[in-house]
């Protein structure tokens, strides 16, 4: 197996997840098998072909320039658990940085 | 290190430029600034499940009129990736942004400084998209200590251009020169309205310090929250001061954040925590990856407008201009216009250069407002000044004629940019016309002759240079309105 317990805690907490260790060992493992599965892609040789981004052959999708209507305020707040003046009201921020002492 | 090292800056600039498009990057939302909070979001800028993001065309044509500008390569292929980080500010969790392959590469913009130039490269030129707004509540009002914050969406997904320089920038003053540079070459672009007090132009830097002639890079703080042309400068000084401190006391610079503050002018060093910077970059799967053809880089750059650089060259050798006049003239784009259109009004290029430098400079410095080609409304009268560039170029002509004494003018042309006044009502209602009118300028002379009899025998017996005080008090009875050509002329025959 190609990743550690440590490795997934560091993702899960990346992602803001928390798992019990049930949990932990189940995506060990399967994390594990992805990772395993892309090494065997890198046995083949690849070097005649082109890294691929996207699984589709299309390229520059655009759209015009316009103003389209948009959602009301009301809409867009009907789902916030607390609206202060209009605004998303969120607990403060913890900053990932913070004045040293 | 010894105290007493000369130590050399070391500064590199990142600076996000909101482009000025109608919508949004990824959405129709509309692009603009302030207004009710969150009266401008949608299913995509507001990260509903299942929205997906469509890139805007007229955004990629602004960056490529940057990069254009910036003499950098734009790539014939790029993509967006998505960095993920968790911020309320940003409701998918992930910018959309771009990665390992930029828009555009390797440019450079150069910047004259006491006769001096400095070339500074461009690293890359990149398309993301803005993220909320956050008011952080609380005592403070800072970060620190607040209570809570709010959050809106209005700003989020407004189409945003970085520019990353290359560490090439030696002072904090070709630093401010640089910003300067930048701005107004982005304001002929038209790509972005640069107010740095409304963030739609914000510059951070990364800074270290070396000893004088070393070819080695120090350790680099990233320097943040500078937000005007004087604080980019303050801040990048203090920086500097405090890293040769740390040095010269044998301590070493940690790579971290430094915050200026700008009500202290101080700046403050931030403990990084751990897991700040993993940004798990992939590509954005809900985009197609660009494709720039030479036809479109092309068709961009036949539409692309007249740079500062070359038109002040073109003041120089067309309009023979000297290169103080062409640097100043189009250092600013809404006064080089409007000089290149009242051109169309008045033909003496260096009469006007010395108007527009001098008092209608000097004008426009007091009031704060802008000169524009356009008919001025009277909704913009408190951002835009009345004067068009016919009425300016009637003024000019008038005072050549000699129909208003220069004297005169310095008073005219503040009211006419004040009221949208013509030249010629301002000198009527004022009794401001230039006197002409021999038999009326003979009638002055002939009262000042009388007035000073000791004067003209002084003259009579040869001291010429008599002349002169005589033209003057003819000049003080007329309110300086007088023609001065003909008063001497008059003044020579009846002494
Ligand atoms: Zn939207």
């Amino acid at each position: 197996m190609s990743l550690t317990h440590d490795d997934v805690i560091y993702v899960a907490r990346l992602a803001r997840l928390k798992f019990d260790s049930r949990e932990l060992d189940r995506y060990v493992e399967q994390l594990s098998g992805i990772l395993d599965h892309i090494d065997k892609i890198s046995e083949l040789d690849l070097s005649e072909i082109e890294p691929t981004s996207h699984v589709l052959k299309l390229s520059n999708v655009f759209r015009d320039d316009e103003v389209r209507p948009c959602l009301s305020q009301d809409e867009v707040l009907a789902n916030a658990p607390e609206v202060e003046e209009g605004a998303f009201k969120v607990p403060p921020i913890l900053e990932a940085e913070e004045p040293e002492a | 290190m010894a105290a007493g090292t000369a130590y050399e800056p070391v500064i590199g600039l990142e600076i996000h430029v909101e482009l000025s498009t109608k919508s949004k990057m990824f959405c129709g939302c509309e692009a603009r600034f302030g207004g009710i909070p969150n009266t401008r979001t949608c299913p995509v800028c507001s990260a509903q499940p299942g929205a997906l993001p469509v890139i805007n065309r007229e955004a990629i044509r602004h960056i490529a009129r940057i990069a254009l500008a910036l003499d950098c390569r734009i790539a014939p292929g790029s993509i967006f990736h998505r960095k993920n980080y968790f911020y309320p500010d940003l409701p998918k969790g992930y910018q959309i942004s771009q990665y390992d392959m930029p828009f555009a590469v390797e440019g450079h913009l150069d910047v004259t400084m006491d006769g001096e130039q400095h070339r500074v490269g461009i690293e890359r030129v990149h398309q993301e998209e803005d993220t909320g707004k956050n008011i952080h509540a609380g005592e403070s009002g800072r970060i620190a200590g607040a209570i809570y914050s709010l959050i809106d969406f209005n700003r989020c997904g407004i189409p945003l251009v970085e520019i990353v320089t290359k560490p090439d920038i030696h002072s904090p003053q070709v630093a401010r020169s640089f910003l300067n540079k930048l701005k107004n070459t982005l304001q002929y672009l038209d790509v972005s309205d640069c107010n740095m007090e409304e963030g739609s132009l914000r510059c951070d830097a990364n800074v270290s310090v070396r000893p004088a002639g070393s070819d080695l890079l120090g350790v680099k703080t990233e320097l943040k929250n500078m937000n005007s042309f004087k604080h980019l400068e303050k801040g990048l000084a203090k920086e500097i001061e405090r890293q040769i401190g740390l040095l010269e006391a044998g301590r070493p610079v940690v790579q971290q954040t430094v915050h200026y503050e700008v009500a202290s002018g101080e700046v403050h060093p931030m403990r990084s925590k751990e897991y700040a910077h993993d940004y798990r970059y992939f590509p954005e799967p809900d985009l197609s990856p660009l494709e720039i053809s030479q036809d479109f880089v092309d068709d961009v750059r036949t539409g692309m407008p007249e740079l500062p650089s070359v038109r002040a060259a073109r003041y120089v050798t067309e309009l023979n201009l000297p290169e103080y006049d062409a640097e100043v003239l189009t250092s600013n784009r809404d006064t080089s216009d409007f000089f290149d259109e009242t051109l169309n009004y008045f033909d003496d290029q260096k009469m006007l250069s010395n108007w527009v430098m001098g008092d209608l400079g000097a004008y426009l410095n007091a009031s704060g407002k802008k000169l524009s080609i356009e008919t001025v409304s009277p909704g913009q009268a408190d951002q835009l000044c009345w004067l068009s560039p016919a009425g300016f170029g009637e003024f000019l002509a008038m005072i050549k004629d000699g129909e208003i004494a220069a004297a005169s003018g310095k008073a005219v042309l503040p009211e006419m940019c004040e009221t949208g006044k013509t030249a010629r009502e301002i000198v009527e209602e004022k009794g401001l016309a230039q006197i002409s009118d021999t038999a009326r300028i003979e009638a002055l002379i002939d009262r000042v002759i009388e007035a000073n009899p000791e004067q003209r025998e002084q003259y009579k017996s040869g001291k010429k240079q008599v002349l002169g005080y005589f033209v003057g008090q003819v000049m003080k009875e007329s309110g300086g309105r007088a023609n001065p050509r003909t008063v001497n002329e008059i003044l020579r025959e009846k002494l």
